[in-house]
């Protein structure tokens, strides 16, 4: 692995008001390495790879491409230069055909006009040519999301990146999918495309890079190879103490049910099934983890049994009070506690302070109000205690929740939603976008809240984080359930199957 | 499957015109005649809206960049004594309301509507104030035949004998569909107003290719106000426009912001507005003049109900883009 370096970064600095988001950060790739970015959020990573890509420009230091030392103009100067990036959040036209949205801004001409043909031919054999398989006459809109990012890469490829960046390329994918995404990012480097590859996904990155660099607080505090080093330690470089990565987690001790679902219909917001008759049940003190790749009806799921989405069901019941129908409202009085998925969206008002996001939906309880009147003092004493109890870092409980990072507002939401002691707690996603050391801090809460005699029903797309925490799980494939698997170590790859559609 | 209740629309519109035309000549060809002048304008003012929100601007202020270049092609002409001339003036001047619009939606990225509407108020503002009377044409825009075309039974003295407008309008319809969907300049226009960030990471300009568009849709906006004083009227009054510009962005929307689609539209517009009128003229049926007068706006209201939800307009129209 001595190839000619393709890129090198030296020294490179970028402040932003308040913050310096990268010191002197340096990095070599070379000639076919993939070499992975790894590091928590807010670490870095991003702002390294858009003055790479041209998109921000760095106060100090230098980016040398091909040898040549280079200033980047933007991202037009960097895609010239052969460095090609795929978006994690993917830039597509959703209206436009696969061969459109490849052409973009470097259109193939005719006489003045697109010449599509050409275009469609030439894309046609670079899926082929690097078994990116995608049908280029397909609308965008039309394609799954695996699909998409293979539009996505092939953008790249048809821009003749060598330099490719990809930036958490595998968190939308199901396993397989993820598994062939590293496969074909080795056959790249075999043909002499070196990759830049962010994740924070410790296992694919033993998996697949060459060289590993971690980044924390904008600066590279490591660099290593998978042979020298496995999860715990990069866990570690990564964090700057060491991390347990799977929770302790003792023998569950279930005891009566505590949610009963039966035959449970909903449809999505276009009116089409996605829910389509499930049954289960949550027990006092267990973890029921529903695996499935995105958009095979958990958000639906989810939504029906916390009364946001109207659905239809033989019974619902919740410690064997009737349910079915219930407002959000009333189901919160049954003592259900909700972190939803976009905890932006529906987990926390932003401009709100955090005292007020604590309090959110117990704000009228005699408690925090009597009359009308809020109690000001007691909602103060209540958030200062939470702030504390579940380690929310922030300057004052009147900072807006907007300005705190992901992992502290889901904190915030995770402190409201156990405060209340719920007897079934419904946590959806909780750990995305979240960094390493809240993951620890938030699994371990929902392990708490299980061992103090809650159920907890637990819909996540991270198969890594279903498998650590559920007693028992449940996979979801088009709104239905497919499979349930118990006891230690449920096989992976059986799981992953279901998910997929296909048979364990 | 849109396409085909179109054309079913359109079937069933020509067999009626052709057996009117069996019945009585003159009266369908004046009908129609007066159709499409009705429609032209409508058309011009369409495609301004079509530009604007394929770019990703909702351009709201249409009604006042006709007011203003409707009045300065009618008065440039009038004071220089050169129909040329005040069409340039006019046309000038929508381009000048069209990069009115492009500095503050794009350059400023204020919030479209109200931009649109400022320009709308300066428009109704300006040109009752500067209003003079007394002043005429130096001359009409010439009617051109085009021969051996306009002596063919029916579409001959309505479709190829007219002014150079008309004409114009036409053609700017044509072209743009073939520029909008075949050449580079409007798979980038349309990438900008579906994802203006996936345009972005490709290299495209997505504010300068905002701005250029607007200001070049104002140029559209122009013609369409020269040729309401020039051609149509050959004279300006005050609040000429009469709620055009707004009608044009319902026939934009009832076309599906295609060029081909709203000429459609407007000519349909155009035509109910041709038939209640004749219908009336000739005391078959006795409607108030009133009614027939509403009929452009109720029929606005009544094909955006229907058309509501079923079409989808460029996905980020309406919001200034700025990079993350």
């Amino acid at each position: 692995m001595t190839a000619e370096p393709v890129l090198e970064v030296t020294g490179l600095t970028k402040r932003f008001p308040g913050v310096i988001a990268n010191e002197n950060v340096s990095l070599t790739v070379r000639k076919g390495e993939i070499v992975a970015l790894l590091g928590e959020n807010g670490a870095g990573k991003s702002t390294l790879v858009k003055m790479i890509y041209g998109l921000y420009h760095p106060d100090e230091g230098t980016i040398k491409i091909k040898g040549e030392q280079v200033k980047l103009s933007g991202p037009r100067d960097a895609i010239r230069r052969g460095i090609g990036m795929v978006h994690q959040h993917f830039q597509l036209v959703p209206v436009f055909t696969v061969a459109e949205n490849v052409i973009l801004g470097d259109e193939p001409m005719r006489a003045g006009t697109v010449n599509m043909r050409k275009a469609t031919k030439e894309v046609a054999e670079l899926s082929k040519r690097y078994g990116l398989q995608v049908d280029v006459n397909a609308k965008v809109e039309d394609l799954a999301v695996g699909a998409q990012q293979r539009v996505e890469i092939l953008k790249a490829l048809y821009r003749h990146a060598d330099i490719l960046i990809m930036d958490e390329p595998t968190a939308v994918l199901t396993p397989q999918e993820a598994d062939e995404l590293l496969r074909v990012m080795r056959g790249f480097a075999d043909n002499g495309v070196s990759v830049i590859f962010i994740t924070h996904k410790l296992r694919e990155v033993l998996a697949v890079a060459d060289t590993i660099e971690v980044l924390r607080g904008g600066k590279v505090v490591g660099t290593t190879t998978p042979s020298q080093t496995d999860q715990a330690g990069l866990a570690q470089m990564m964090v700057g103490r060491s991390v347990l990565l799977s929770v302790e987690r003792g023998e569950a001790k279930p005891g009566q049910n505590v949610l009963e679902v039966e035959d449970l219909v909903a449809s999505n917001d276009l009116g089409l099934p996605a829910v389509r008759g499930m049954s289960f049940a949550v027990r006092a003190g267990e973890i029921v983890g529903i695996a499935g790749v995105e958009g095979n009806g958990q958000h639906e799921l989810v939504e029906a049994l916390t009364g946001l989405r109207t659905s239809t069901s033989t019974r619902i019941t919740i410690e064997g009070q009737d349910a079915k129908g219930a407002s959000p409202k009333a189901i919160h009085g049954m003592r259900v506690g909700h972190v939803p998925e976009d905890r932006e969206r529906d987990g926390v008002v932003g401009s709100y302070s955090i005292a007020d996001n604590l309090v959110l939906n117990r704000y009228s309880e005699p408690e925090f109000a009597t009359r009308g009147v809020r109690n000001t003092s007691a909602i103060d004493a209540f958030a200062e205690s939470l702030v504390e109890q579940f380690d929310i870092r922030t300057p004052s409980i009147r900072t807006s929740a907007e300005s705190l990072s992901g992992g502290n507002k889901q904190k915030v939401v995770m402190a409201r939603e156990l405060a209340a002691d719920p007897v079934l707690l419904i946590a959806s996603q909780p750990t995305r976008g979240v960094d390493v050391g809240s993951i620890e801090f938030i699994h371990s809460q929902i392990i708490a809240a299980r061992d103090g005699g809650a159920g907890v029903l637990l819909v996540s797309a991270e198969l890594d984080e279903i498998l650590g925490l559920s007693d028992r799980i449940l996979v979801m494939y088009d709104g239905r359930i497919v499979g349930e698997f118990s006891g230690a170590a449920p096989d992976r790859g059986d799981i992953g199957r279901l998910m997929a559609g296909g048979h364990a | 499957m849109k396409a085909r209740w179109a054309y079913s629309i359109l079937a069933v519109i020509m067999v009626g015109v052709i057996w009117s035309y069996t019945v009585d000549e003159i009266r369908t060809t004046s009908v129609l005649s007066f159709s499409l002048r009705y429609a032209i304008p409508l058309i011009l003012a369409a495609m301004v809206g079509i530009v604007c929100e394929r770019t990703g601007v909702i351009n709201i202020g249409i009604e006042g960049q006709l007011l203003m270049s409707a009045f300065a092609g009618f008065f440039g002409a009038a004071i220089t004594g050169n129909l040329l001339l005040g069409t340039l003036i006019g046309i000038g001047t929508g381009m000048i309301m069209g990069a009115f619009l492009a500095v503050g939606a794009v350059t400023w990225k204020m919030d479209q509507i109200i931009a649109g509407t400022i320009i709308n108020i300066i428009a109704a503002g300006l040109t009752s104030f500067f209003y003079a009377q007394g002043y005429t044409l130096p001359a009409s825009v010439p009617i051109i035949a085009i021969p051996y075309l306009s002596d063919l039974p029916l579409v001959g003295p309505v479709l190829f004998d007219n002014g150079l407008f008309t004409y114009g309008a036409i053609v700017v319809v044509l072209v743009l569909q073939f520029l909008l969907f075949r050449t580079v300049w409007g798979l980038r226009t349309r990438a900008v107003g579906e994802k203006p960030s996936a345009a972005d990471t490709s290299g495209i300009g997505v504010n300068k290719m905002r701005f250029l568009n607007v200001t070049l849709a104002g140029g559209l906006a122009g013609m369409a106000g020269a040729y309401l004083s020039l051609e149509a009227a050959g004279t300006f009054e005050r609040g000429f426009t009469a709620g055009r510009g707004f009608t044009a962005l319902a026939i934009m929307i009832f076309g599906a912001w295609n060029p081909i689609g709203a000429m459609g539209a407007a000519m349909f517009f155009g035509l109910t507005q041709g038939v209640a009128s004749q219908l009336q003229a000739d005391e078959v049926v006795a409607i108030p003049q009133q009614f027939i007068n509403m009929l452009p706006y109720v029929l606005t209201i009544v094909l955006l109900a229907i058309v509501a939800g079923r079409v989808k307009p460029p996905a980020a129209a309406g919001r200034p883009y700025e990079k993350d």
